[in-house]
């Protein structure tokens, strides 16, 4: 079995599981606040993990090349509360016009 | 679709529900299309193991971060421990609603596979209590963009060929930026961004793939202290 049928397996079942937990099992009881918190900071850490991985890591090195330039220019769309369809389109539109001009 | 609908709330109709569900879902679907076209150029992930996520897991920026790991030649296990720890939001998230959410076991197990970010976020009501109708018919409506947008995905990446040439390595982390800027709504949340991000970086040119967004997850605890 493939890497990716692996992953989508117990993916799939592990997500399908967190979901139903609180409707499901805990009905009107509450995690300790802590643990709360602890979850709720999650989502921050992995999500801005992966846009700093995905941005400057080609293998096991890192790099400044044209998609930091994609992401900069997300960041200002974001900053103006731009569409997120907008934010998207522009990077990848500022990515391949860096790389036309020679960044990486 | 009416049966997980809850009746013994106060709720939007059904038409006002729709209208603010079809904005977002054409946003997810076109997410959609872009999972099945990194997926489709991806030899690890197969498009029907790609199908079977979208439509089995249901949660978007988990299936990217599964992809992107097994994409960058990791193994199966760190990318799925990144996806669960990504999903693990869901726990709070779920235990959230449950109190505005009726019926049986296998209603309220359904309406809770239909909580996504989105989904959760438009049905949110003053009080902490959520409208059960809005977040099923949401809910629907997100979960076809989604797994209709990536079999369209699938089969146009296969036509397109290189991602890179239509500057989707750098559209990615652009996606991931702009599901990380809603969650930055306290100065936890920023220092647990910030500091993930730095051990991430810290931690590239020296672990397999897929480890330093696992390790990065451990900023998160920072919400043990008071």
């Amino acid at each position: 079995m493939s890497a990716g049928w692996i992953a989508a397996i117990w993916v799939s079942a592990a997500t399908i599981a967190i979901k139903a937990a609180g409707p499901l099992l805990l009905g009107g009881r509450e995690l300790p606040p802590r643990a709360l918190d602890v979850v709720s900071l999650l989502a921050p850490a992995l999500l801005a993990a992966l846009v700093a991985t995905l941005t400057f890591g080609s293998g096991n090195t890192l790099v400044v090349d044209a998609r930091a330039a994609g992401v900069l220019a997300a960041a200002g769309a974001l900053a103006l509360r731009a569409p997120i369809i907008v934010v998207v389109a522009l990077a990848a539109l500022v990515t391949v016009g860096a790389r036309l001009v020679g960044l990486g | 679709m009416s049966d997980l609908v809850d009746s013994d709330l106060p709720s939007e109709p059904t038409r006002a529900s729709v209208a603010v569900a079809v904005p977002l879902g054409i946003v997810v679907g076109i997410f959609g299309i872009s999972f099945g076209v990194l997926a489709a150029g991806t030899p690890a992930f197969g498009p029907a193991a790609a199908l079977f996520m979208s439509a089995a897991t249901f949660a978007g920026s988990a299936q990217f971060a599964t992809l992107t790991v097994i994409a960058a030649g990791g193994q199966a296990l760190p990318a799925i421990l990144a996806a669960i720890l990504l999903n693990l939001r869901y726990l709070p998230i779920g235990i959230s609603v449950a109190p505005s959410l009726h019926g049986g076991f296998v209603r309220r197990f359904l309406q809770a596979q239909l909580i996504v970010d989105e989904s959760w976020a438009v049905s949110a009501r003053p009080g902490g209590r959520f409208d059960a109708r809005v977040l099923v018919i949401a809910g629907l409506i997100l979960y076809v963009a989604w797994v209709f947008g990536t079999a369209v995905g699938l089969v146009t990446g296969q036509a397109l060929g290189d991602p890179r040439a239509l500057g989707l390595d750098g559209a990615f982390p652009a996606l991931f930026l702009a599901l990380l800027v809603p969650h930055l709504r306290t100065r936890r949340a920023v220092a647990s961004a910030v500091i993930g991000g730095l051990i991430a970086v810290a931690l590239l040119p020296f672990t397999p793939s897929g480890v330093p967004i696992i390790v990065a997850a451990s900023a998160a605890l920072i919400g043990l202290r008071r």
